[in-house]
């Protein structure tokens, strides 16, 4: 690279070269996703354990844009398991989105594909790989069988529509057969009050300006479980939302859960609302899992320097501290990842091992797995800090 | 407001294009109002129109002031082929006289109360250049203007439209790149550069089309049916021409929009809800961009009536474009007054029309 060029910094001519390349790729990817009548054979799969109800088995998502690839989610491997909660936590831009849009086939394409990897998807009596599916089998299953809480309630209904008919589609799409309006709507109705809205009837008739944030959240939630969808995607629920309604709304999720026996994966950056949450917790970092295990393994025993970093910057109640502890540095970029262990720069307990390449996944136990260099068998005893 | 005016005056765009291009420049100032009842419209109306009032004082006032200082004067002109007549008055002499029949004698600001009373009472006065009542000329060159404007809108939409919804549908793709790149030529090719083309292709070296005029030569040896089609077919030229010019803003408009929607956070709820794509731009994405469609549509509306200044003045289609036109060369105060008046009414009643459109499509600045 020539001097006095900034990090990061592209010639027109070599950016005009990566564009290029991009769409060879994905024009390939996209070619393959748009062929008319696939098999059913190629998506067919089987799931590892029937207990599960979504396998992601060495996910890789990449996004292709004109400053180089993205691997937004590179080998990415966990299990949602029947009428358990997933909690996936991670800073900004780790890839958790990603994962679960993944998941729905959401990805803003064509820059981003899957380009690797399965998601296995249990339908009861078959199991389907998301990745490969076409579209208009996909079509079947978003919202009915998986669907998504957004992070946003305040922009993630459609302004011009009311709320009735937003509603009323979702069950129209997948439940609607041999159902009159006038059932679709009781149905509506009953959606609504499930989610803990006293007027029902009054805001079925009207549009999205009209609610305040926490209610328009459980409209969404409403519209997520018309279907008594098996997973529910819950991508930052309660961000947006103040701590009052936040308790109310995960309340809400929690109970109306049990009721449907659906799974949640439930992605946040708050370890509080996991805590309350999660049967298991997967911890992302820069695309990769770092660290995964029940939530009691996560809490009390974290292993991997990330997540023990986490747990030290979250406020604790009855302890006084000055200044909250924050980890220092900041994630990688995230085009060209360098070949070793992307939190080495920022980790303040390396050891020897640690500039070599990418940590392997190491069993704590049944359950916890972890992916670093402290646990490798030469180095346990200094893992114990 | 004023500058469109001016721009009128000056010759810049057709209006045909500048009623849909100067609305979008122009900031919206009241597009953010509330209407939280009736009667607070109602008020708002009012208002509006109240504001108008004084707005179109001042308009006219500007306009009148300008025709007046104008360096080719009706009467000079007069005054100048009287006066060379043999054994005439001098020109001096006729200029006083002249001046005095046509009120020109008067200070302008004597002189624009003068005619702004005679407005009211509804008198607009008698054309210099054409020598009928104002109004009687405005009556018989209005309606082709009218005809044009709609034919030509009516294509507008249907092309402009659905090929921005493709485009913005596949972004990047190689109907993107064709449609964004002729909507670019369309904006960028000057009208009169434009009709020029067309008429050397179709008229001069296909002889399709005559290149001038509303009529053919044969045109009273036709049957009715035959002249109808006659004059539609002098007009197949200008309403292309308008139609060319007009569509690539809104086309960009459109794509633009779309885009802007689709990236939507609804967008992304609706596909996760099992919509299928087709749907989703259909339904939810195109009720979405209607909102600013609508208003600038509507606000353009009253720009039919303003005839194509320039369109019509190349094809010399006696349309109000092109009579307006030549009144303002010859310096006709009351003819041009009364066009440009009629102009300025038309701006505000579209800029009302387009504040009200916006409460009409988007539910959060409904009427409840």
């Amino acid at each position: 690279m020539a001097k006095n060029k900034p990090e990061g910094y592209l010639s027109a001519k070599e950016s005009r070269r990566i564009s290029k390349e991009n769409r060879k790729i994905t024009s390939v990817l996209e070619k393959q996703r748009k062929r008319k009548n696939v098999p059913e054979n190629e998506y067919l799969t089987t799931m590892h354990n029937p207990n599960n109800a979504v396998e992601f088995d060495n996910l890789h998502t990449y996004f292709f844009t004109d400053a180089g690839t993205v691997k937004s989610v590179d080998g990415v491997t966990f299990e949602i398991p029947i009428g358990k909660t997933v909690g996936v936590v991670g800073e900004s831009g780790c890839g958790k989105s990603v994962t679960s849009l993944s998941l729905m086939q959401l990805l803003q394409r064509p820059q981003g594909q899957v380009v690797e990897g399965e998601i296995r998807l249990n339908l009861g009596d078959k199991a389907y790989d998301v990745a490969k599916m076409p579209y208009e089998k996909l079509l079947d299953l978003r919202g009915n069988f998986v669907s998504m809480i957004f992070q946003e309630p305040m922009t993630a209904l459609n302004p011009v529509f009311r709320i009735g008919a937003q509603l009323d589609e979702v069950i129209e799409l997948h439940d609607g057969e041999g159902k009159s309006k006038d059932d679709i709507k009781a149905r509506s109705i009953e959606l609504l009050e499930l989610a803990g809205i006293a007027n029902s009837e009054g805001v079925y008739k009207m549009f999205p300006h009209e609610l305040s944030g926490g209610m328009r959240q459980r409209v969404m939630i409403a519209m997520a479980l018309a279907c008594n969808p098996k997973i529910i995607i819950a991508d930052e629920p309660t961000t947006a939302l103040d701590v009052t309604i936040q308790a109310q709304v995960l309340d809400l999720l929690r109970n109306l859960k049990n009721k449907i026996n659906s799974s949640i994966m439930f992605i946040t950056h708050d370890l509080g609302v996991i805590a309350e949450m999660a049967d298991y917790v997967v911890v992302m970092y820069a695309g990769r899992i770092v660290e995964k295990g029940t939530a009691d393994d996560i809490f009390y025993h974290p292993a991997h320097p990330y997540t023990i970093g986490l747990m030290a910057s979250k406020p604790v109640v009855g302890k006084q501290v000055d200044k909250l502890y924050s980890i220092p540095g900041k994630v990688p970029n995230p085009i060209n990842m360098p070949d070793y262990c992307y939190f080495k720069d920022r980790c303040e307990m390396c050891v020897g091992g640690c500039d070599g390449e990418y940590p392997p996944e190491i069993s704590l136990s049944e359950t916890h797995k972890v992916s670093c260099y402290r646990w490798t068998e030469a180095n346990k005893e200094g893992g114990e800090a | 407001m004023y500058c469109k005016i001016l721009q009128r005056i000056y010759g810049g765009k057709d209006l045909q294009s500048t009623a849909g291009t100067f609305n979008q420049l122009l900031p919206k100032t009241n597009t953010d109002v509330k209407f939280t009842g009736g009667n607070i419209l109602r008020n708002y109306i009012i208002k509006r129109i109240l504001i108008s009032i004084v707005i179109l004082f001042f308009v006219t006032f500007i306009i009148y002031v300008l025709m007046r200082s104008l360096p080719s004067s009706y009467v000079e002109t007069m005054a100048m082929r009287l006066s060379t007549a043999p054994g005439s008055k001098p020109y001096e002499e006729w200029l006083a006289q002249l001046n005095a029949t046509y009120g020109l004698d008067k200070p302008f600001l004597l002189g624009f109360l003068g005619w702004l009373w005679d407005f009211f009472r509804g008198n607009f006065g008698d054309s210099w250049r054409f020598t009928v009542p104002v109004i009687e000329e405005f009556k018989s060159v209005i309606g082709i203007s009218f005809i044009m404007g709609v034919i030509s809108m009516v294509l507008e939409l249907v092309i402009a439209i659905p090929l921005g919804v493709v485009a913005a549908t596949k972004q990047y793709s190689k109907t993107d790149y064709v449609v964004s790149a002729s909507a670019l030529a369309g904006i960028s090719l000057p009208t009169f550069f434009f009709a020029t083309i067309l008429q050397l292709v179709f008229c001069v070296k296909l002889g399709w089309f005559d290149t001038h005029g509303l009529i053919g030569r044969d045109y009273y040896q036709l049957s009715s049916m035959g002249q109808i089609l006659d004059v539609a077919k002098h007009l197949v030229l200008p309403i292309v021409t308008l139609t060319i010019v007009s569509v690539g803003g809104l086309m960009r408009y459109t794509r633009t929009n779309m885009l802007e929607v689709l990236n939507a956070d609804y967008i992304r709820t609706a596909r996760a809800k099992g919509v299928s794509e087709k749907k989703v731009i259909y339904h939810h994405a195109f009720r979405n961009t209607l909102i600013p469609l609508v208003t600038i549509v509507g606000g353009s509306l009253p720009g039919l009536f303003s005839g194509a200044l320039i369109t019509e003045t190349l094809f010399s289609i006696p349309g109000i474009g092109y009579i307006s036109y030549q009144a303002m060369v010859a310096g006709d105060i009351p003819f041009t007054m009364f066009y440009l008046t009629f102009i300025a009414v038309l701006t505000l009643v579209g800029n009302l029309i387009s504040d009200i459109l916006y409460a009409v499509v988007d539910p959060r600045v409904r009427i409840a």
